[in-house]
């Protein structure tokens, strides 16, 4: 899949946001005045700034709400909607904390869950991809929800159990990669089923219908290099956990702790675009690439 | 709402033949001819007459080369537009009702008006059968031409897809696969047709007929296939021939 | 969900009926038109070639109308050639300028203008103004495209494949198809291939490259080029051998009886015996005694010889023995070069054996043939045959184009059902044709028609009439046509034209007039050479090719090195016809033609070159284009479609003569034109039932088609096995003939004009180190170079791989995006490379005319056309390398002159990626700028 940055930006910070809201909204003690108001406004600016590099993708953003209507059989509206009832019910229990010093317990609670369900929605759009074996798999909702908790843990400044959350994820990451791996070699779809020719011979692209690049091309069938991923995937690891974890060992220190953050994020960056980048859409097979 | 219908009236689609198709993408331009005239926005074509030319197009000829375990490599043609799914999960991906499949005959079609180009359908469809347009940033897919196929505007002979009236060699066929007893079936039925990707799950409603078998010795006796000579030299070649035009007259 | 959709839109305001011109197939076409501007085109559904279908090109026909590479104005070059630098005059100045070049030219030597066209479908009209003219230098593109398999298809049956038949796409059962390009006739090829599979007809396909029609043929024969003539007589020699030969179709319809001269001492040693009155002699099985053929009671016999002072005279079947029951053709001898074993030789023969013979039909229908003898019904031998050029662009193309023939016609499979059927105004033996003309003096017409058919050395165009020149083998025409070099050249030799204008051999020209013929690219061998000699400069500073003047819709390579332009129409805004006269549209069972009419008017100052000749004959005074009185005698070429006769009854079109009653005989209808548009711009008239077969000898059909104007009497004839025309000239260089070919040239005439069909190598074999086969073949989805301007179909073919075989890519080690330089003897290109297994394993090919040159087109000049896209032209040569005999010899077949470029022998090596592919040549400055970046029309709401 074409590694779209409006995308990779998408998930990574309103995965990050999402994550910060729900340990706001469920974790205790909950900050209050200024210090909640300066929680909140990082986990709304990721949040919703994520959201709006996804209208980046859109043919049509100006139709955006229109993505509100079809919650009963779509992962992306169901998302739309979980991200708008976190926003309201997190602003809401936000505003009591930082203006009123007042904690809506019940408005905390389901907001912090919704926003879980929200990043779970977003990796129900991927997971629920028949077509992309890499993302139809268990691992992609829980590295999805890892990655939330993590960041948000991390962003909140719960240093203890990112400590211990940040190898969690590594190892939890390195299995998903290896167990990805292995899945999209054992879907059964391939050039054969793809053309009905398999059972004749060994089939082989010949010449695409068109000389040049199409939409499906420059969107769905996109190759990174083995040894390139290998690179990045080293990368992604060093960079997104066991560097901010190191940071985080060291005394505890402000300065160690943002470095920790935007490590991290580069981290995320990087794993989200192999997370496209690695993952072959069976359409490739069409264009024998 | 993008939830797909239990059930379909009809089932309209497609039965293409791998046997005939001879790739000559006739199919390919008479449906951008016709679906840049009607249906929706026009299908448009960025960097025209440049290094980069992207145009959409609904329907687009493959064409793929099989090395069977003896004898010649094989060519195959293969032309592939949207196969009107049964379960189309390019369907119920769609976040605003946009994509939808018709109870009435089971097309499966875009409301641009509510198309808001995500582009999660052409991800969820395994068959790249839908294409946004470069210019218009809407989903642009096959409509099997349901502009065509009930137009009192055209007279009867012409309701059909605009690939199947123009396909010169009569590699597609157009017609209602839910019918066991329509043409298309038959065929189907005759010609053994099977669904690409099956293991997708996505129960194409078009239908691919394989290519009959290829470069195989004739049926009969390979010795008796030979033919028996009457004569080893020229002038036995002349005396056969006194010998049978004498039985003749 | 309630989704307001509307299905029944309006589909256009009106739809108007034309003939496509997106290649040479003329299908018919429905032209949808919006607010009256061309919104979609579809196939007629009652139109006889197409009949609705319509293929890649012919729909994107308004991509081609709507081209930004349509030239606007008359154009004078105002830079050097080549450069593309041209300032816009008004048609006045244009006409004027052609006028002032022209006029001297017809009043001194009419031979100093050339005027050759290209993809012209007005050559009897194109013609008919140069034999008014004078020149005797004319020809359309037939040279170098497939004059083997017209040529040697009149010489043998009095017609050809294409537009002179097609199999019998009802009954066929079995039908093998040879070296077809995949445009020629293709969307009835392709309809006919649909109708054989839908019955389960099988196909068996002979072509090195398995794509297109063999792509779905049953059985492909990846056949080693430029052997397909060994193959075929191979096939025969195992068809005689085993006696599976119609004896009694060979007896009656062909000259298998006829006796040949067997006196050595004799002039006419080896000619056809004949009585006084010019009759070929056959033996009567009853009588023994040689009678004509022709006589209402002869039984032909094909077995005795006649005896007579002392010398055997034996028929032409025991030469056949002789030939091709020896162990030449023998599948074990040929097998390895042809590159399939001699037990699928076998196979096939016997295949074609069964299918021939055990599997014969039979219709019920009576018929009479020329000899008068009633038959009860009408056997039909299921096989049949189609080839094109793959078969003919070789220098042993003619023999192998009659070797085919041949193979056709000892199966009687020839206008029998289900096999190879005529199409009117064919049947017509090649003696019933024209022979050529050259002769003209200042100020007079021609004195006959350019191009024909010579029976033998006294017909060739030399000047040994003309007391000033020393040798008397000096051609008449510039391009040698008609010459002992190439003796039957039919379709003239364009190929030839700008090498021997630059060379000035046989002469000197002043002006050189092309229409629709891409000269500067892919219309030429040796691009790059010739656009050298377009631009080469004399001692004096002037160009050597003193002037050309160059008509083309299109901003198309040709237009950079022209020096006057004279744009012509869209083929949707102009008017045309497909003429009985011409290269009609004609059906097995039914004579039909066509026109073109603007279903929309030019938005720019553009005409039809028609209508600019017709003008320009006015302007020169040219007979046949003025009135008594000396004005201009058509006003356009409309005016002359509906009025010119050809002789007295006969015009340009066939349908709704006279008062528009009258077919095909009849005087001027002036309503002519709108009749045809009323009826969908054709006319068909059908062959009755009892005519349909056998149509050289079927006395119905022979008087159905002098009714229809189409003979003058009826014509029944024989088929020629054996041509006495290639013998006259082999009897010429064994010096039994007032004329005598030059010395150097005895002995190929010996090896190579047989009578009977033989197989030689083709010439370039001899090219050591150069092992690979290179091919180019034209998609079905690209004209020549027309398609890169069609924002479409550019995409579909917007460059073009060299591709390699299996063992030859693994030899090299390629891997997908490589490049590669191919050396032939003549130089070499670098090019990019694709895998491909299921073809020839000693072939390299590519799609043709993909590759432009950077300007051209209105592309941009990074286009991959331009940057990717090459030409296989740059490594072919119009001669072959030195042989050191201090001759060089043509690159083209003996007989007939064709362009032998399907003999292109190579070596592949792999090689860095250059920048772009090689040659690159500089680009041409575009008079009509560059396209628009996006495209989308859409004329309705």
């Amino acid at each position: 899949m074409h590694p779209a940055p409006s995308i990779i930006l998408f998930t990574t910070l309103s995965g990050l946001g999402f994550g910060m809201l729900a340990f706001l909204g469920l974790d205790v003690p909950a900050p209050r005045g200024w210090i909640a108001f300066w929680f909140f406004l990082i986990a709304y600016v990721l949040a919703v700034g994520g959201l709006l590099a996804s209208t980046f993708h859109l043919g049509h953003p100006e139709r955006a709400l229109k993505a509100f209507t079809q919650w009963r059989s779509s992962w992306l509206s169901r998302e739309a909607w979980l991200a708008v009832a976190t926003l309201v019910l997190m602003g809401i229990y936000a505003l009591g904390l930082v203006f009123f010093d007042v904690r809506l317990r019940l408005f905390g609670i389901a907001g912090g869950l919704l926003a879980l369900g929200t990043v779970f929605a977003t990796s129900m759009i991927y997971t629920q991809m028949r077509t992309v074996p890499r993302w139809n798999h268990w691992t992609t909702p829980i590295l999805f929800l890892a990655y939330a908790i993590v960041g948000g843990a991390l962003l909140t400044g719960r240093v203890e159990l990112a400590r211990a959350l940040l190898p969690l994820l590594l190892i939890l990451q390195v299995f998903a990669w290896i167990d990805m791996d292995r899945h999209e070699k054992a879907d059964p779809t391939n050039i054969g089923t793809a053309t009905g020719l398999g059972d004749r011979g060994t089939v082989r692209a010949f010449e695409a219908p068109h000389t040049g690049e199409n939409y499906l091309t420059k969107e769905m069938v996109f190759r990174v290099g083995r040894k390139h991923s290998s690179v990045l995937k080293v990368l992604a690891l060093f960079i997104g956990m066991l560097l901010p974890a190191f940071l985080l060992f060291l005394p505890f220190n402000h300065v160690f702790a943002a470095f920790a953050v935007l490590l991290h994020l580069t981290g995320v960056l990087v794993q989200r675009w192999l997370f496209f980048a690695e993952a072959r859409h069976v359409v490739s097979f069409y264009y024998g690439r | 709402m993008t939830t797909l219908p239990q059930h379909t009236e009809k089932s309209l689609g497609l039965v293409i033949d791998l046997d005939t198709c001879v790739g000559c993408h006739a199919c390919v331009t008479a449906c951008k001819g016709w679906n840049t005239e009607n249906y929706g926005a026009p299908l448009a074509d960025t960097d025209a007459y440049g290094a980069n030319p992207v145009g959409s197009f609904l329907n687009r000829v493959h064409s793929y080369e099989v090395q069977p375990e003896t004898g010649p490599a094989q060519l195959f043609h293969m032309p592939k537009s949207c196969l009107h799914c049964a379960d189309a999960p390019c369907v119920t991906v769609c976040p605003t009702g946009a994509s939808y499949k018709r109870v009435e005959d089971g097309i499966v079609l875009v409301n641009e008006q509510d198309c808001i180009g995500c582009g999660l359908c052409a991800w969820a469809c395994p068959y790249g059968a839908r294409e946004m347009d470069p210019s218009e940033g809407v989903m642009k897919k096959c409509t099997l031409c349901v502009d065509r196929i009930y137009n009192e505007n055209l007279p009867e002979e012409d309701r059909q897809p605009a690939c199947v009236r123009t396909c010169p060699a009569g590699a597609r066929h157009f017609g209602d696969l839910s019918d066991p007893e329509s043409d298309v079936s038959k065929l189907v039925a005759e010609r053994g047709g099977i669904d690409l990707m099956p293991e997708q799950g996505t129960s194409p409603v078009n239908q691919y007929l394989p290519p009959r078998p290829r470069d195989e010795a004739p049926e009969f006796d390979v010795l008796a296939q030979f033919l028996e000579p009457v004569a080893e030299e020229p002038s036995g070649f002349l005396g056969w021939l006194d010998r049978t035009l004498s039985k003749v007259s | 969900m309630n989704v307001q959709l509307n299905t029944s839109p309006k589909v256009s305001d009106e739809v108007r009926k034309t003939t496509c011109y997106m290649c040479a197939c003329r299908c018919g076409i429905n032209v949808h038109l919006k607010d009256g501007k061309v919104a979609y085109i579809e196939g007629n559904k009652d139109h006889p070639v197409n009949k609705g279908v319509l293929c890649a090109k012919g729909s994107s026909g308004i991509m081609q109308h709507l081209s930004p590479a349509r030239l606007r104005s008359p154009l004078k070059r105002v830079g050097p050639r080549g450069s593309g630098e041209f300032e816009e005059i008004s048609w006045e100045e244009a006409l004027e300028t052609a006028v002032s070049w022209l006029k001297p030219l017809r009043d001194s030597d009419q031979s100093k203008l050339a005027f050759f066209t290209g993809r012209d479908q007005s050559q009897s009209f194109t013609s008919f103004w140069a034999q008014a003219f004078g020149t005797p230098n004319y020809a359309a593109h037939g040279g170098f495209c497939s004059v083997n398999m017209a040529a040697a298809g009149i010489y043998t049956m009095g017609g050809a494949f294409w537009e002179f038949g097609q199999p019998d796409w009802d009954r066929t059962k079995l039908f093998m198809i040879f070296g077809v390009a995949e445009d020629h006739d293709s969307n009835p090829i392709k309809m006919g291939l649909g109708k054989l599979k839908a019955r389960g007809a099988k196909v068996i396909g002979v072509n090195p490259i398995r794509t297109g029609y063999n792509a779905i043929s049953d059985e492909w024969v990846g056949i080693t080029p430029g052997t397909d003539g060994l193959f075929i007589l191979s096939l025969v020699h195992c068809l005689m051998k085993a006696g599976k030969i119609d004896l009694d179709y060979l007896a009656r319809f062909t000259d298998a009886p006829c006796l040949v001269n067997g006196d050595e001492k004799s002039d006419e040693f080896g000619l056809i015996l004949k009585d006084a009155a010019g009759k070929a002699l056959v033996l009567d099985r009853k009588t023994g005694k040689p009678t004509p053929f022709d006589d209402p009671d002869v039984e032909p016999d094909l077995s005795g010889s006649y005896r007579h002072a002392g010398i055997t005279h034996r028929p032409v079947l025991h030469h056949m023995a002789d030939r091709y029951l020896s162990d030449t053709y023998a599948p074990e001898t040929v097998a390895a070069k042809i590159g399939i074993t001699a037990e699928r030789i076998r196979a096939i023969a016997a295949d074609l054996a069964r299918v021939a013979f055990d599997e014969a039909i039979e219709l019920d229908r009576e018929w009479t043939d020329f000899r008068g003898k009633k038959h009860s019904k009408m056997v039909g031998r299921p096989v049949a045959f189609h080839a094109m050029r793959g078969i003919s662009a070789h220098s042993n193309g003619f023999q192998t184009c009659r070797a085919l023939h041949v193979l056709q016609i000892i199966l009687g499979s020839v206008e029998v059902p289900g096999g190879f059927r005529f199409k009117p105004p064919y049947p017509k033996p090649f003696w019933a044709h024209p022979k050529p003309h050259a002769t003209h003096q200042p100020g007079q017409p021609l004195d006959g028609p350019h191009l024909g058919f010579v029976h033998g050395p006294d017909d060739l165009l030399l000047k040994n009439d003309d007391p000033q020149i020393n040798d008397p083998n000096t051609p008449k025409r510039i391009d040698k046509a008609f010459s002992w070099e190439n003796p039957m050249s039919s379709h003239g030799l364009m190929h030839m034209l700008i090498s021997n204008a630059h060379a000035g051999d046989p002469y000197k020209i002043d002006t050189m007039m092309l229409y629709m013929a891409n000269m500067s690219w892919n219309s030429s061998m040796n691009t790059s050479g010739v656009m050298q000699m377009l631009t080469d400069k004399d001692e004096n500073g002037d160009y050597v090719i003193p002037r050309i003047i160059y008509s083309d819709a299109y901003s198309s390579e040709m237009v950079a090195y022209a020096d006057l332009i004279l744009p012509d129409t869209t083929y949707l805004e102009r008017h045309d016809c497909i003429s009985l006269l011409d290269r009609p549209i004609c059906e097995a069972e039914a004579a039909a033609d066509a026109i073109r009419w603007p279903v929309v008017e030019p938005d720019r100052d553009v005409r039809g070159f028609q209508s600019v000749l017709c003008d320009l004959g006015g302007r020169l005074g040219l007979p046949g284009f003025t009135n008594e009185d000396g004005s201009t005698k058509y006003k356009d070429y409309a005016d002359y479609i509906q009025n010119h006769e050809r002789k007295p009854g006969v015009g340009p079109l066939a349908g709704w003569r006279g008062n528009g009653d009258e077919h095909g005989r009849g005087g001027a209808n002036p309503n002519q034109i709108e009749k045809y548009i009323e009826n969908g711009s054709f006319w068909v008239s059908h062959i009755p039932e009892e005519a349909e077969f056998y149509k050289p000898w079927n006395a119905a059909y022979q008087d159905w088609a002098v009714n229809l104007g189409l003979y003058d009497a009826p014509t029944p004839y024989l088929f020629t096995l054996w041509s006495e025309p290639l013998r006259r000239f082999q009897l010429a260089a064994e010096g039994k003939h007032r004329l005598s070919p030059p010395e150097h040239l005895k002995a190929r005439y010996a090896e190579t004009m047989d009578p009977l069909p033989l197989w030689y190598p083709p010439f370039s074999d001899a090219d050591e180190g150069y092992d690979v086969h290179a091919l180019t073949q034209r998609p079905m989805a690209m004209y020549h170079s027309w398609g890169s301007q069609n924002a479409w179909l550019r995409q579909i073919h917007g460059r073009n791989p060299l591709y390699v075989p299996t063992k030859i890519w693994e030899a090299n080690g390629f891997e997908d995006g490589d490049w590669a330089k191919v050396t032939s003897p003549h130089g070499n290109i670098t090019v990019p490379v694709a895998h491909m297994a299921a073809l020839n394993e000693n072939t390299v090919w590519t799609w043709n005319a993909i590759g432009k040159r950077k300007g051209a087109w209105a592309l941009e000049p990074d286009a991959p056309e331009a940057t990717k896209g090459f030409l296989l032209n740059h490594i072919i040569h119009e001669l072959l390398p030195p042989k050191g005999d201090g001759l060089r010899w043509a690159n083209s077949d003996p007989i007939t002159g064709q362009a032998a470029w399907f003999d292109l022998r190579v070596k592949i090596e792999k090689t860095e990626a250059p920048e772009e592919s090689q040659p690159s040549h500089p680009g041409q400055k575009s008079p009509v700028g560059a396209g628009p970046s996006t495209v989308k029309q859409k004329l309705g709401e």
